[in-house]
């Protein structure tokens, strides 16, 4: 066992299936370049001296290396594709979501197109284009999964069953989480390290995670905010509510199963999204939430959303847009009294 | 350095005023640069940077050859571009912190810097996304037959998305008046232009559209001013868009608290031997009516000025919560 951040996780699990499978290489920009960072969150740092050709550095040409990763895929290879921001996945997405997600059902299910795409996304004292969160543009895009990691166990166990799934995988990840360090790390980040086993495991793409357990209420919550979701249970504990925290972790699908067998229990739901509120993977839950166990809701759903704008630089204006502790505490207090 | 052959009148050609006029405005951008990095690395000032020292002259002179009527686009790396299109220290200082009374009202930040009534559209982080932007507002101005020009600025590494061929293409085919300036500082982020380029000459890309390019050393306040009214000039008559690469280099790092290991030493010191700002003073005492004195007192105004907006910066006004949901739409 070793304690290890997300950066150095994923640098690991990357390292990891590059070693075990020939076909794994990474492609994106700034990732290997001597003398650099080892793409924006220092995740690929070192990994082009120890894989010579397989880390393959492009211009800033998101729509073309997404377009060659697709291309890689289809031809066998197993390429982990990133950009820096996931606000550039804009660019991207053409081939993503044209390509990518649909050539299996296009070709009649004649083709395979096993790729990754890493995006990080979240609020971070960057204005509006490096801040966005994603998620919702790529969920319920049909032949896409998409998951987000909030934990180092997650992100590595996550990564590695990415890599070896036949489709397309799209991995979202938390500025705030990574665990970056030196010239690198992040102003107001927060803990997502765990103890890393030694051997080999995988994190399946489609399970949520129970991250405690409670009978009262039922918060659901994925990257940033599940650790808020996390930070509000503690505070509500203290109250007498127990809350019951379930990190999403899989968008798309969602693991209803597990989400399902909570409200079953707690009969309440707060859903906590970084994100405007309308249009959000919130709104998707909420609905699915209604088809598969509305009947056991005590209560209409509640969400703690971010305000209907796109995110504001000045750090006043951006704490207000994103759901913090507080915020969520006070909704599932209320909550919890209806 | 292989620029474009071209005739720059030497320095003692021009007037002394505009000489100290754009001597000025360099030494506003540098001097700028390097208070809010040192506010940046102690912690006061939020958000990220990303900033211009070394590639002063690039800004400063094209935007001398502009009229106060035209535009420009910039990029996250846009301080300097406002700086030398007529924004003021106080509301970029604002904006730096956050503040209302920036000049996006502390919205944008560091990356989206702009002001409309000065002829800068806010400045766009998405890489080239401001090529095809110029373009729709030179389209515009072609449209209404105003006589205005845009500068479009963006930096070498623009050169490799699909955003620049598309933007470049139809100003091309339109004729629309867009000087496209690309500050060639030899890397994209922590890239340099040899990995990603085969051809690393970028103005030789004009050709491929049908229009002029030319490489200027872009450390050259004068060559740049120069080559740029040139261009402008060519736009405004309807002759189309018309490429300038300037050669410069970023002497600071690329965001943040980049420590730039990725450039080598002799290229940084070469670099560093061609600094635009001592290169053009030393252009100006050649002259024998501007003096050392002359260019002290210069410097040392404008940093009286910068202190004062960082007093000013840092005591005025913070958005309060109902600032969040304004602005949204029109
Ligand atoms: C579409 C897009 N991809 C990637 C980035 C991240 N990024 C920001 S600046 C930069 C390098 C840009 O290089 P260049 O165009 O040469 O401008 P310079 O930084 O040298 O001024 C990169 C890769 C971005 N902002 N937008
Ligand atoms: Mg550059």
């Amino acid at each position: 066992m070793k304690r290890q951040g997300i950066a150095e996780a994923l640098r690991d699990g990357i390292a990891e299936e590059m070693t075990r499978d020939e076909r794994v290489f990474c492609i994106g920009e700034d990732i290997g370049v001597p003398g650099g960072w080892g793409g924006a969150f220092t995740v690929t740092l070192g990994l082009s001296e120890r894989f010579p050709g397989r880390i393959i550095d492009t211009p800033i040409a998101e729509l073309g290396l997404t377009g060659i990763a697709v291309g890689a895929a289809m031809m066998g290879m197993r390429p982990i594709a990133d950009v820096q921001y996931g606000d550039f996945l804009f660019l991207a997405s053409d081939q993503l979501i044209n390509n990518a997600a649909k050539m299996r059902y296009m070709s009649g299910g004649t083709v395979k197109v096993p790729m990754v795409m890493r995006a990080p996304i979240g609020a971070t004292g960057r204005g509006s284009q490096h801040a966005q969160s994603m998620e919702r543009y790529f969920t319920g895009v049909p032949g896409l999964k998409v998951v987000a990691v909030s934990t180092a166990y997650d992100a590595k166990g996550i990564l590695k069953a990415a890599v070896r799934d036949d489709n397309p995988v799209m991995i979202f990840e938390h500025k705030l989480l990574y665990g970056s360090k030196g010239a690198r790390a992040e102003p107001g980040a927060v803990d997502a390290t765990s103890e890393i086993p030694e051997d080999d495991y995988v994190v399946p793409l489609d399970r949520a995670a129970v991250r405690r357990e409670g009978r009262h209420i039922t918060i659901l919550g994925w990257l940033l905010m599940a650790h808020f979701a996390a930070a509000a249970a503690e505070i509500l504990a203290g109250e007498g509510i127990e809350a019951e925290v379930i990190d999403v972790r899989s968008l798309s699908p969602i693991d209803y199963e597990t989400i399902g067998a909570s409200i079953r229990k707690t009969g309440r739901v707060v859903i906590v999204e970084e994100g405007p509120k309308t249009g959000g993977v919130s709104a998707e839950i909420a609905a699915g939430i209604m088809e598969h166990c509305g009947d056991s809701l005590m209560a209409p759903v509640v969400r703690v959303a971010s305000a209907d704008v796109p995110v504001p630089f000045s750090p006043v204006l951006e704490n207000a847009y994103r759901p913090d502790v507080p915020r969520i505490v006070e909704a599932a207090r209320r909550l919890a009294q209806t | 350095m292989n620029t474009t052959p071209t005739t720059t009148p030497p320095a003692s050609t021009y007037d002394r005023q505009f000489l100290l006029g754009l001597y000025e405005r360099i030494v506003l951008i540098r001097e700028f640069e390097e208070r809010v990095k040192f506010l940046f690395l102690e912690g006061t000032m939020p958000g990220t940077i990303h900033q211009c020292q070394g590639q002063e002259a690039t800004a400063v002179g094209v935007c001398a050859a502009l009229r106060a009527d035209d535009w420009i686009t910039s990029t996250f790396r846009g301080h300097g571009h406002a700086l030398a299109k007529g924004l003021s220290v106080q509301e970029l200082m604002d904006e730096l912190f956050g503040a209302t009374t920036g000049c996006c009202k502390g919205k944008g930040g560091s990356m989206h810097m702009g002001n409309m009534a000065r002829g800068m559209v806010p400045g766009i982080a998405i890489v080239a996304g401001g090529i095809p932007l110029a373009a729709g507002m030179a389209l515009a101005f072609k449209l209404r037959r105003q006589p205005q020009v845009v500068a479009c600025f963006f930096g070498d590494g623009a050169v490799a998305e699909g955003a620049f061929h598309e933007g470049v293409n139809m100003a091309a085919i339109w004729n629309l008046p867009v000087v496209f300036v690309c500050e060639n500082n030899l890397y994209g982020a922590s890239t340099h232009i040899e990995k990603v380029m085969k051809n690393s000459r970028i103005s030789d890309r004009a050709a491929a559209y049908g229009f002029r390019g030319e490489t200027v050393d872009g450390n050259d306040v004068l060559a740049v001013h120069a080559a740029a009214q040139r261009a402008v000039a060519e736009s405004r008559a309807g002759q189309g868009p018309v490429l300038l690469e300037l050669l410069t280099y970023r002497r600071t790092g690329h965001s943040r608290r980049d420590a730039c290991h990725y450039q080598p030493k002799d290229e940084r010191e070469a670099w560093f031997a061609r600094d635009p700002i001592t290169r053009f003073a030393e252009q100006l005492l050649a002259r024998g009516d501007i003096s050392q004195t002359d260019l002290d007192a210069i410097k040392a105004r404008l940093e009286q000025r910068i202190q004062a907006a960082v007093v000013q910066a840092q005591q005025a006004p913070q958005p309060t919560l109902t600032d969040l949901t304004e602005d949204v739409f029109a």
